[in-house]
């Protein structure tokens, strides 16, 4: 058993993990004591305020703050030549700066930072400043992005070396994909769209940064990624990480939105330093709307070959993303709508294109299942018309060609755990599925959809050696016990997870484990709170520390106890013997024996993905995780075929954790995802009027409110993930996946017609209804469609 | 986050320091009552009041009463809440208790007041956003500009009427009582409103909305409200349809008021699909061409959260529905 597994006497004397205890801050959450970014108020703090360009592309031809600097209040005023250091959040593309330099390229781009005593003062302020714009076409679609320039014509980026506005382009193939369809007996082809949409986390942005007197910065943001924000304020600001501490406090919700360096959070970190005071910027929600980094619109190309028993013989995928006016992560992005698509189902070759392309939009970037929620509707989707036409029970399709546990993706990916069949049939027999679909009245439907995800990537962001997450745990002599990790806890409930794993590891109570997270001072390393890593990695990094300082109390306690260390159990605040379990030390005792012995009890413990996870081709680094969570998903719907309404009446969605370390967190995540997913089907999208987004706040953005929530029962599927922490793999992203597709087929089954484009609005399924894609015909609804 | 402006709070003490107040301060101010949108428009820019003056403390206008012979008298500070709750809107005056309850959340239910939502600011996507969203666009007729962003060549401002209230409030032939410095007034609903997104009612900046009067329902009225929206709470409405008939015994339609919101800056009535309805017995048929009536009639604009197509087809639907409502004979 490696030493990132869990081990079989572990298993059966487990004593907190699995057990639905209540979370460790969810009292500070629930009855607001909880301290956010925004809560944090320092002794002379400053307010900021960023001017933001209202051109979605211009040049920037001057910029006069002499009057706003003038107003009594306003402490200073910054531009893009005061912080001139590009940065961005993949080395590949360093593409953007604090305040836009030369030109800007979305409508919101900040161009400016005010700082004030107040925030209606550096408001006042911001609309003063006076900026002289020389307008450019803008390219606010996918298609004009495509098109040539031509020598008159300028690129949102001059400085790439492509014609068009093409950011990134990929083409990957496994297997032999032209003999692949030419075996196969029937070719599907079509074409998708999956909108654009936003995280939508409760909490807009906030950040802090003072100045010690001793020169040393501290910034405090709301971020999923402190590590990442630490390396690029160093950059930004040309000072020595090791005068820069980054704290993470709570976070709001993040969703993705949060996962990398953006304007006001260095903005904050430059004032304080030039003000020698404490300086905050809080984001308004349209604020929110514009830092963006959300889900990319893709339109998908998805072509099938199949032979005639079912079996997926070749898949080529062609992707376009409109990745908005900067880099953010999407070359990942970008990798990522074709990494995952084969590891759910068994498939004979596979072709991967993905193109993404600069558009005059607020960038996009990771939303909850990056990358791989667009594709994976397109895929599950084509998959039910497959079924159909093939005359099969979409279920037992899946169910049948359903890759295989401990076995490798056409794209050479390592699966380990797999409890996809578990999950498709916990889901099809709850609900009825294959007695149901395709034989309810008219209006109503079901729909079945399964995914895949990561746990956590294989290769760091920023190429390096070092583990991916690093913890210490420290015993007190009172027998508390504290980890340190440099995790953020985004509200998936990080904290409760270290905790959990340390108070399993040592036999105490969660409750004696204290944890010091998100302080780049304190903690070490982890990557942050993305690609739903933190459980595995951060966990094993917990376990691991724990499992240093265990070894020492049970050789101590061995001693006292005149046994082998090997035969000391923990559990319930005591270590005792295994085979006379009434031999016993309280850990108090047997912690202060182990201290006396060895010296202050400490233990580090550190986790590195194992390096044969991905195979060896340029973009391979996309895509490898050491384990993959599966999920299915069956929705229930009830459309009106007269206003084209689309009513959810259950979401029934299981998931396979490996094991769930705390049941409750996992069915929170799989309920969460049910209605995350449900809003992305029916109703967000990031739209556009002309070039500026036209519905930057959450009453025009709509999310569904809990009178639009259907019942939503979460199944909790356990598999034994030999190298997750006590076998734990991800909920916190894959749940997402399956919901959208299932819907969308669950529409198709009750409307009898495929609406190709998310999101599922009632116009788009009375187009449906009418067979037409464009305009709405307006004449009397046909009597005996009336269901 | 959004901040609101400075402004100087006057809380009233009565109405005649309500309106002594707003003698005293002239166009520099604005009355708040439950705040659920004069705030939000504030924080957007829309509105930069340097007097905001209270009314919420005006206990004598938070009263609601029903007379067998008069009808029921709404103080303008009741509640949508306490409207929506009341056990006598709900028996005479079905569809205004339902309208009242379709508005917003709880929360703004809870804070905002039938005469707050009478007087709701009218609404409009290139409108009801932030200052340097509306920079970006360049200004509206309704604020800062000089044309209107819905349809370029029209004089006036095409923003909707939202309030759910107030097309029922018609259909039940409300009236509405101002209190001014020249002493009170009644204004029947149907004469209230103007159909000018800009100067949307007939209500002096010097007067206050007090009371809303609604005329005992005639024996066999039956009234509906039916209302189009993206979800279930929290949303305006892209379309709504008020609906009030009477009937004789015979079931012969004696009365009949369609009011629409959100297609034009008033609440509109559609007169010629009451006619069809008159005289009647409420037919399928002509409940039918009733609704293509309304259909034919309602003129949506490009300026709410769904296509003007889709919102002029849901005409004829709402229609229907709230018509097969009041037709039934289970209602």
């Amino acid at each position: 058993m490696g030493k990132n597994g869990a081990s079989r006497t572990e298993l059966t004397e487990r004593h907190v993990v699995g057990a639905a205890l209540p979370r460790i801050d969810g009292y500070a959450k629930v009855t607001g004591a909880a301290i956010f970014a925004d809560d944090i108020a320092l002794p002379r703090m400053l307010f900021g305020k960023l001017l933001r360009s209202p051109h979605a592309h211009a040049r920037i031809l001057s910029i006069d703050y002499a009057n706003a600097l003038r107003l009594p209040g306003v402490v200073a005023i910054a531009v893009g030549s005061d912080l001139p250091v590009r940065y961005g959040i993949l080395p590949s593309t360093q593409d953007e700066t604090v305040f836009a330099i030369d030109k800007v390229r979305y409508i919101g781009e900040p161009v400016a930072g005010i700082v004030a005593e107040d925030e209606l003062t550096a408001q006042r302020a911001a609309a003063l400043v006076e900026v002289r714009y020389d307008a450019l076409p803008s390219v606010m679609s996918i298609e004009d992005a495509l098109l040539d320039v031509g020598e008159s014509g300028e690129k949102i980026h001059p400085e790439s070396r492509k014609q068009s506005n093409v950011h990134k382009d990929v083409h990957l193939t496994f297997g032999d994909i032209e003999a692949g369809f030419a075996g196969a007996d029937r070719i599907f082809e079509d074409e998708y769209f999956f909108e654009g949409n936003t995280h939508a986390a409760l909490e807009e942005h906030s950040a802090v940064a003072s100045c010690g007197a001793d020169g040393k910065l501290t910034l405090w943001s709301s971020t999923q990624t402190p590590h990442y924000l630490h390396r690029v304020t160093a950059a930004v600001l040309e000072m020595p990480a090791s005068r820069i501490r980054i704290i993470a406090p709570p976070v709001g919700g993040g969703f993705g939105g949060k996962t990398e360096p953006v304007a006001h959070e260095l903005a904050a970190a430059y004032f304080a330093r030039k003000t020698g005071r404490p300086v905050k910027f809080t984001l308004t929600r349209e604020e929110v709307f514009y830092t963006h980094r959300g889900r990319h619109p893709v339109r998908i190309h998805l072509q099938t070959g199949i032979t005639s028993d079912g079996s997926i013989a070749a898949c080529r995928l062609q992707t376009w993303l409109d990745g908005g006016a900067y880099g953010s992560y999407g070359v990942a992005t970008t990798y990522y709508t074709g990494a995952l698509l084969p590891v759910t189902y068994k498939m004979g070759a596979y072709a991967f294109d993905g193109c993404r392309v600069y558009t005059n939009k607020p960038p996009c970037g990771p939303k909850r299942g990056h990358g791989t929620t667009q594709p994976r509707y397109a895929f599950e989707s084509q998959l039910d018309s497959i079924a159909t036409a093939l005359g099969l029970d979409a279920g037992a399709y899946r169910t049948a060609i359903a890759i295989d546990p401990y076995s490798r993706t056409v794209n050479h990916l390592r699966v380990t755990s797999c409890g996809m069949r578990e999950a498709l049939s916990a889901v099809t027999e709850r609900t009825d599925y294959g007695e149901k679909h395709g034989k309810l009245a008219p209006g109503r439907g079901i729909g079945l959809a399964t995914s895949a995800y990561l746990c956590g990537a294989g290769l760091p962001i920023y190429w390096n050696p070092m583990p991916h997450s690093g913890a210490v745990v420290k015993v007190d002599r009172g027998g508390g016990v504290t980890v340190f990790c440099g995790t953020s806890d985004c509200g998936q409930g990080s904290q409760n997870m270290l905790a959990v794993i340390v108070a399993e590891t040592l036999g105490v109570e969660v409750l004696d484990v204290s944890v010091c997270a998100g302080d780049t001072d304190l903690t070490p390393v982890d990557l942050g709170s993305y690609s739903s890593r933190v459980t595995f990695m951060a966990g094993n990094a917990a376990r691991n520390a724990a499992h240093e300082v265990r070894e020492r109390i049970a050789a101590a306690a061995g001693a006292e106890l005149g046994i082998a260390p090997e035969r000391c159990a923990f559990a319930s605040g005591r270590v005792f013997d295994r085979k006379q379990p009434d031999r016993a030390l309280s850990f108090v005792d047997a912690a202060r024996a182990a201290e006396a012995r060895f010296g202050t009890l400490a233990g580090v413990g550190s986790y590195t993905p194992p390096a044969d996870l991905h195979g060896d081709f340029k973009g391979s680094g996309v895509g490898p995780s050491p384990a993959y969570s599966y999920s299915a998903c069956v929705a229930e719907v009830n459309v009106d075929f007269e206003t084209g309404e689309v009513r959810v009446e259950r979401i029934v969605l299981a998931h396979d954790c490996g094991r769930a370390l705390n049941p409750t967190i996992v069915e929170g995540q799989i309920e969460g995802s049910a209605y995350m997913g449900m809003g992305e089907a029916l109703m967000e999208e990031s739209a556009f009027r002309d070039d500026l987004h036209r519905i930057p706040n959450l009453l025009d953005y709509k999310t569904p409110t809990i009178l639009d929530t259907p019942r939503i029962e979460a199944i909790v599927i356990e598999t034994e993930e030999l190298e997750g922490p006590y076998g734990a793999k991800e909920a916190g992203e894959g749940p997402l996946n399956p919901v959208i597709p299932a819907i969308a087929n669950a529409v198709a089954d009750a409307i009898g017609a495929r609406i190709y484009a998310t999101p599922i609005t009632p116009e788009r399924v009375l187009q449906a209804l009418d067979g037409t894609t464009g305009p709405l015909r307006l004449r009397a609804p046909v009597a005996a469609r009336t269901a | 986050m959004l901040r609101l402006p400075a402004f100087d709070f006057q809380p009233a003490r009565s109405l005649e320091h309500a309106l002594a107040l707003l003698a005293e301060h002239g166009n520099d101010a604005l009355l708040v009552a439950g705040g659920t949108d004069l705030y939000a428009n504030m924080k957007l820019g829309l509105f930069t009041p340097r007097v905001v003056i209270g009314l919420r403390s005006i206990a004598a206008l938070r009263r609601i009463s029903f007379d067998p012979e008069q009808g029921l008298r709404i103080g303008a500070l009741c509640s949508l809440d306490s409207v929506a709750r009341d056990p006598a809107v709900a028996l005479h005056y079905p569809a205004l208790a339902r309208a009242a309850t379709m508005v917003g959340t709880p929360e703004i239910r809870n804070m905002g007041t039938i005469g707050g939502n009478l007087c709701l600011e009218t609404r409009c996507n290139y409108y009801n956003q932030s200052a340097e969203w509306r920079k970006a666009l360049g200004y509206c007729l309704k604020r800062d500009g000089d044309i209107c962003r819905v349809a370029v060549h029209s004089p006036t401002c095409k923003a909707i009427n939202a309030s759910d209230t107030a097309p029922v409030m018609q259909a039940y032939d409300a009236a509405i009582s101002l209190v001014g410095p020249l002493g009170e007034r009644s204004v029947a609903v149907r004469d209230f409103y103007r159909n000018d997104g800009a100067h949307a009612s007939v209500r002096r900046s010097d007067e206050i909305l007090t009371e809303i009067a609604l005329p005992v329902p005639a024996s066999g009225a039956r009234s509906s409200y039916r209302k189009l929206r993206l979800r279930n709470a929290f949303d305006f409405p892209l379309l709504g349809v008020a609906v009030a008939v009477a009937t004789d015994a015979a079931g012969t339609c004696t009365q009949a008021r369609l009011l629409l919101n959100a297609v034009g800056s008033a609440p509109i009535e559609v007169e010629s699909a009451g006619q069809i309805l008159l005289g009647s017995h409420l037919a399928a048929a002509t409940l039918a061409d009733a609704a293509e009536e309304v259909f034919r009639a309602g003129k949506p604009l490009e300026n709410a959260n769904a296509s003007l197509l889709y919102r002029k087809r849901m005409l004829r639907v709402l229609a229907r529905r709230a018509l097969d409502e009041v037709a039934s004979p289970l209602r």
